[in-house]
């Protein structure tokens, strides 16, 4: 067999693992646990019955493992819907809409690193579909075309709860994606490079970018810069988490399709498998989204605290197959953030549509900016002398009370309608 | 109307930064979360929660010790101690009935029964689940203390004829009633 066939069948073997084995089962688990955990919240039970019916086949009692079956059921459910289509559709757009929130989603996972590479009859192999040295920029180019999908679903439904929602997605996309590229340019800085795989493989030699208490292997406290550079780092963090809310269209930023004003929002005149294609969209870039943050700022596939070396060199026999144990602690961190994004849905209040442009436009825009400049110095500062590193430090802090008070001036005060 | 002119709050620099607030809420959220795992949520013990947040699962767990005395359930016929159907199929409740749920067929009493005096029973006596409404009416207007709304609340069927509750089933939920006036001992 020439070379390029097992090339390709072995990239197959990746696409199907980790996207159909992998990621897309999370999808129904977010929404399991997004409806147990909210029910926990309110001090409710939520769904805990569904589950695989044995006494239909004469044993005694029924099995119900919590209720995890619920996501398969809904899912029947929307496959059995009638898939109606209103007569005032524009017809192409209308079906081409669901399957552009969903692939931009899909594609994104071909990036992300899933765990160390794993060694299998003496071929070495990473755990990751395609290696691309160009990572995050591929992710943001790659996962705004979302934006057409909600746009055009809002635009070609053509009527007009789902236009306001499609109009409203668009303009909300497009501001924080400003927002979201800005502020992992401190992560890439420090990092002095793209390709995810090699920024988890030193995150895992060198600490995490948010918990860097190891180096080579070793426990220990970080040096000066590294500890200095935490500050940015945190920074960075936030915003780029906030954003990833703002961009998957999660709850405090939920206004493209906000029940209590839009109906249902860009989906309004959807049914059937697709609207359980937009509804998967949405999940599965939530899953990307921490997916990224986790990768960038939390380690990504490592365990930490310097066990990853030997994790990597496990082997059983001639096998090495650490790299599962990698993609073990990966999903299980993909899954604690999940329910940080599902405790956050059920924790903080939505925003009015102009607070989420200040936030977005005002606030983020210009803390990220500041942030560049911040961490730029940080990294530069071992190369610089004192006199520089002064004057560095007071222009940016001289830019940001700048800012600040131009933010502060800018505030609108409500006047009284008559004197 | 007066012009009532409202000052809206002054926020402070911790208010207006709303991180503060982020983490208030996040503290609570999670400790109902964790109060609701442990079967600790407010008000579970007083509704008798599963364990998890005060919900009561049903089929396994019963609201019924609970039930009031006044609770109204399926309306049933009673016989009382004397093993004498109460009702004389006057048919009042049937015409008060607002959804006419009851549908009575009355019957006479033969001659030669001990309660010949009493004249009249029910031959049919229905009542459609479907239609009644559980408003106590029918127990409220009878003049015989024979009909009475019970605590069953579990009323289901596979067919509507199987929610027409008939003179049997009706005696069968109400059974025997005791303490009750027997006038109709005294008349001759």
């Amino acid at each position: 067999m020439p070379e390029i066939v097992i090339q390709i069948a072995i990239i197959l073997v990746k696409i199907i693992i980790l996207t159909f084995i992998v990621v897309l089962p999370l999808v129904p688990i977010s929404v399991y646990f997004e409806r147990r955990f909210s029910a926990i919240i309110q001090d409710r039970v939520g769904p805990n019955r569904v589950g695989i019916p044995l006494s239909l086949f004469g044993f005694k009692k029924d099995f119900h493992f919590f209720g995890l079956v619920q996501p398969m059921a809904d899912g029947l459910k929307l496959f059995l819907k009638e898939d109606f289509t209103p007569a005032h559709v524009r017809k192409a757009f209308y079906w081409m809409a669901p399957a552009l929130t969903v692939v931009p989603a899909l594609i994104t996972v071909c990036v992300v690193p899933f765990g160390s590479p794993i060694t299998l009859f003496g071929h070495t192999e990473k755990l990751i579909i395609a290696d691309l040295d160009v990572g995050p920029l591929f992710v943001f180019a790659v996962s705004s075309l979302t934006v057409y999908g909600i746009t055009l679903a809002g635009w070609s439904s053509n009527s007009k709860f789902p236009f306001i929602g499609g109009v409203r997605s668009t303009a909300q996309m497009i501001s924080y994606e400003i927002a979201l590229g800005l502020s992992i340019i401190p992560v890439l800085m420090y990092f002095g490079e793209l390709n995810l795989g090699k920024i988890v493989q030193f995150q895992a030699d060198n600490g995490w970018l948010l918990l860097p208490f190891w180096k080579g292997g070793h426990l220990g406290l970080p040096d000066l810069q590294t500890a200095l550079f935490w500050i940015p780092a945190f920074i960075a963090f936030v915003i780029f988490t906030i954003s990833i809310f703002a961009e998957t269209n999660r709850m405090p930023f939920d206004l493209p399709e906000c029940e209590t004003e839009l109906v249902g929002g860009y989906h309004t005149e959807y049914s059937s498998m697709k609207f359980a294609l937009f509804f998967m969209g949405e999940y599965a870039a939530m899953v990307i989204g921490s997916a990224l943050i986790i990768t960038l700022f939390l380690g990504g596939w490592s365990i930490g605290f310097g066990l990853d070396k030997y994790i990597t060199d496990f082997r059983i026999g001639d096998f090495q197959l650490g790299g599962l144990i990698h993609l073990g602690a990966f999903v299980t961190k993909l899954v604690i953030f999940i329910l940080f994004f599902i405790l956050v849905r059920w924790t903080v209040p939505r925003f009015r549509y102009d607070q989420l442009m200040k936030l977005g436009w005002v606030i983020f825009f210009e803390a990220a900016l500041i942030n560049v400049f911040l961490a730029a110095l940080i990294i530069a500062a071992p190369q610089l002398t004192g006199a520089i590193l002064a004057i560095g430090a007071i222009l940016l802090i001289a830019v940001t009370a700048a800012v600040i008070w131009v933010a502060k001036v800018s505030e609108e005060h409500p006047k009284p309608l008559r004197a | 109307m007066a012009v009532v002119k409202l000052k809206r709050p002054k926020l402070n620099f911790g208010e207006k930064i709303y991180f503060g607030a982020l983490i208030k809420g996040f503290f609570l959220t999670m400790t109902h979360a964790v109060k609701s795992l442990r079967g600790k949520s407010a008000g579970a013990e007083s509704l008798a929660s599963s364990g998890l947040g005060v919900t009561m699962q049903f089929p396994e767990q019963r609201w019924d010790d609970h039930l009031p005395e006044y609770y109204r359930g399926a309306p049933t016929l009673v016989t009382d101690e004397q093993g004498r159907e109460r009702c004389v199929s006057c048919q009042l409740c049937e015409f008060i009935c607002p959804p006419k749920a009851i549908k009575i067929i009355p019957g006479e009493i033969p001659s030669d029964d001990p309660w010949a005096k009493v004249e009249k029973r029910p031959k049919e006596f229905e009542i459609d689940m479907i239609r009644c409404i559980y408003c106590g009416m029918c127990e409220e207007v009878c003049p015989e203390q024979a009909i009475y709304l019970r605590k069953d609340y579990l009323i289901t069927g596979l067919k509507r004829a199987e929610m027409v509750h008939d003179k049997k089933k009706l005696y069968e939920i109400g059974g025997v009633r005791t303490g009750l006036v027997n006038k109709w001992n005294e008349l001759k």
